[in-house]
């Protein structure tokens, strides 16, 4: 069973996957402005070089590139030196560039280009007419000021070089909460906080003008910009990406982010603009001008890809189980506590636990949506051929029907309704958890809403959104249409009211 | 021809004893009524014929054979059953009920239309109810299409589960006058369970009486009610003629 399942969903897979091009240069980013800017600009550059790429962007952190990247599923991303060597290799201290090279090479057999010329460090920024109210100037001010309000993205919450170290090293009494990194600054330009963490190089310093605190203890190390890439790639193209090397300075950084964010041009246009102004590629060429409707639909048709393959699956698995052990509770029990313990994980975290064992892309987030769509099926499998009047299974029985006859004939056509309501259900399920889907680069209708979140751009995210509603009505019809077909009207389940 | 027989058959339900070593035999084509009442036992014992009950001790013969409870499929298709309440499938129409062991079973298309026409006949069923559901139909309808549906495959067999129970007396008045049509015309071998004399006393060639798990009389009806073998006959006598007057 095991084995036909796995060469089933391989089958699939290579069908959802044809047309992929696996000699492209696949590179990866992380979901927030700049790592989507870094990476639109990397692969226009080895575009132009005449590389095919395949984008992997909406990377949901630097948890889920690195491990893309160290498990071959990605070729590079843009990450910065200070995430290396605290994140990933957890050294504790602020390596220098070629010990960082040498130490990830060693460990993971990964490499680093040369940095593109600006740090984006984190710093705490506040808004400027609080800091002149409170004589507010460096980190250290903080501590004589408990009451002050702050959130801080969750990788910031965590991270060796974030709070927690943060707050000791500087003796710092707050408790902050935490908040979608995209949301931060309005929720302190509208004073639902204080006191926020932030990229140096975001474009809203400027555009809000907010005042950063000075980082008088030196805790944070160095976050150079780099190329984080596996060493199998051709040296061609490590050199091409070398071409950045120092093209990118702070205030740069700042006003292509800030172009993104507050002029509203596509990361296509920018990182296009970019290249051809400082003459690593020719004329500024037509990229990103694909009509809204065609990347929608194309989107759509991810979307439907990643919850029909899941959901089929989770049919041809559900539906014969529940049929094998309905009769007997001593399995059925445990099973459906088993397929209901699987329903509580929240999506991205079952999203997060994929990604250790199937890498990124389509295959994990199609075995996670396969995991959410089995207790809705199986229960209600279960709980349908369990209800069926037992005058009717004797009378089946008495007749002389033999037990697979009465299941054919009799037990499974009076579950059909329960059971579509399951199957009807768990489309429904799968349209939505398939949103978060982008987190982890399997495409769909996330990638508008991953964006849109970490732009705080919500016409972005109503791009993916909508759709994702109107796929969820139309699924409803669909079904109803089904069952409509297929049941006898006085047996479809009747919504209440 | 003996069609079935029961040899020193008892049995249980979690410790309870409910059949207390019975033997007996149905001839060939009579029809056969056990009457008790509720909670006699009379139930576990015809569900001994088609094994939806397997004797704890002793066992049954059909036309002198052992039934084999392990292979009893093949037999329960010579065996026509009908329970109370009809037992029809909800999502099935008429025809398809009627209809569904003889298309299992390969039978070609005019030929279940041929049978099924003459069935609904006998039952007084208008054609026009074969494409109606069975929630379509009243209470006597609906035995009727379950007494067709046993009748398929013309068994050898039929069994009767207290049908007629839940129906109202001119219903069941009718019904048991198309049932003897029935059998004049395709004599078998009818096995009933009932609690209701004036049902056995118009049905029945002969009669069992069981009381408690224990049989007190079998005879013919006129004379069960003529000379009762013992006060428990005479009472459940007495009982139900009773009723005829109240």
């Amino acid at each position: 069973m095991h084995k036909f399942l796995s060469t089933f969903i391989s089958i699939l897979l290579t069908i959802s996957l044809a047309g992929a091009d696996t000699l492209s240069v696949r590179i990866g980013a992380k979901n927030f402005n700049e790592g989507y800017l870094l990476g639109e600009i990397l692969s226009q550059l080895l575009e132009h070089h005449g590389y095919p790429v395949l984008r992997q962007f909406n990377l949901g952190g630097t948890l889920v590139c690195f491990e893309a990247l160290n498990n071959g599923e990605i070729d590079l991303y843009p990450e910065y030196t200070g995430t290396i060597s605290e994140q990933i290799l957890e050294s504790g201290e602020n390596l220098s560039l070629n010990r960082i090279d040498r130490a990830v090479k060693e460990k993971f057999n990964l490499g680093i280009s040369a940095p593109f010329g600006f740090n984006n460090t984190y710093a705490l920024a506040v808004r400027r007419r609080m800091a002149e109210e409170h004589h507010l100037r460096r980190i250290s001010d903080l501590g004589d000021l408990p009451a002050l309000r702050m959130a801080f993205s969750y990788e910031f919450l965590e991270r060796r070089d974030g709070w927690r170290n943060l707050s000791t090293s500087y003796g710092l009494p707050q408790e902050p909460v935490g908040i979608e990194h995209g949301l931060s600054y309005q929720a302190l330009i509208e004073g639902q906080v204080d006191v926020i963490d932030i990229y140096s190089t975001d474009g809203e310093i400027s555009r809000y003008d907010l005042y950063i605190l000075e980082d008088d203890r030196r805790f944070f190390p160095d976050y150079q910009a780099v190329a984080f890439f596996r060493t199998g790639l051709p040296p061609a193209v490590i050199r091409i990406v070398n071409l950045l090397s120092g093209r990118l300075d702070e205030t740069r950084m700042q006003q292509l982010n800030a172009q993104v964010v507050f002029e509203g041009k596509s990361y296509a246009a920018v990182a296009g603009t970019f290249l051809s102004e400082t003459g690593l590629t020719g004329e500024a060429e037509g990229i990103g001008n694909s009509t809204l409707w065609s990347e929608i639909s194309r989107k759509t048709l991810e979307h439907l890809k990643l919850t029909f393959i899941a959901l089929l699956i989770a049919m041809l698995v559900a539906i014969p189980v529940g049929v094998a052990v309905y009769n007997t509770p001593v399995i059925a029990r445990p099973l459906l506590y088993l397929s209901g313990l699987l329903q509580t994980i929240p999506s991205i975290a079952l999203l997060a636990l994929m990604i250790p064992i199937f890498g990124i892309g389509v295959l994990p987030a199609v075995i996670a949506l396969f995991l959410y769509a089995l207790l809705p099926l199986l229960r209600n499998t279960v709980v349908a051929l369990f209800g069926i009047d037992p005058l009717l299974k004797k009378v089946a029985t008495g007749i002389g029907l033999t037990r697979w006859q009465r299941l054919r004939h009799v037990e499974l056509p009076l579950a059909m309704p329960t059971i579509m309501a399951g199957i009807r259900t768990a489309a429904v399920i799968n349209v939505g958890t398939a949103t978060l889907a982008a987190f982890i680069g399997a495409g769909g209708l996330g990638e508008f809403i991953v964006t849109g979140l970490s732009l705080n751009n919500t016409g972005m995210i109503l791009k993916g959104a909508i759709p994702a509603a109107l796929l969820a009505f139309v699924i409803e019809l669909i079904f109803e249409l089904v069952e409509k077909m297929i049941i006898p009207q006085h047996l479809r389940q009747k919504i209440a009211g | 021809m003996t069609a079935v027989c029961y040899h020193n058959i008892s049995h249980s339900y979690d410790n309870i004893r409910v059949l207390e070593n019975i033997s007996f035999e149905v001839n060939e084509n009579e029809i056969f009524v056990i009457i008790g009442r509720s909670g006699s036992g009379k139930s576990t014992l015809l569900q001994m014929i088609n094994g939806l009950v397997v004797p704890a001790v002793g066992h049954v013969e059909i036309f002198e054979k052992k039934i084999d409870y392990t292979n009893i499929n093949k037999l329960r298709c010579n065996i026509g059953y009908s329970v109370q309440g009809a037992g029809l499938f909800p999502h099935m129409t008429v025809w398809e009920n009627i209809s569904l062991l003889a298309r299992i079973e390969g039978f070609a298309r005019d030929a279940i239309d041929r049978r099924i026409e003459i069935l609904i006949r006998f039952v007084d069923l208008d054609p026009a109810y074969l494409a109606k559901y069975p929630h379509q139909l009243s209470g006597g309808e609906q035995q009727r299409v379950g007494i067709c549906r046993a009748m398929m495959l013309n068994p050898k067999i039929f069994l009767l589960d207290e049908p007629f129970a839940a129906l109202d007396p001119s219903t069941k008045s009718e019904i048991h006058h198309e049932l003897l049509a029935l059998q004049k015309e395709e004599p078998r071998t009818i096995v009933m369970v009932t609690h209701d004399l004036r049902e056995a006393v118009k049905l029945a060639d002969r009669l069992l009486v069981l009381d408690n798990g224990v049989l007190q009389q079998i005879d013919r009806v006129e004379n069960i009610l003529k000379n009762p073998a013992n006060g428990l006959v005479a009472d459940f006598v007495k009982e139900q003629t009773g009723e005829e007057h109240a």
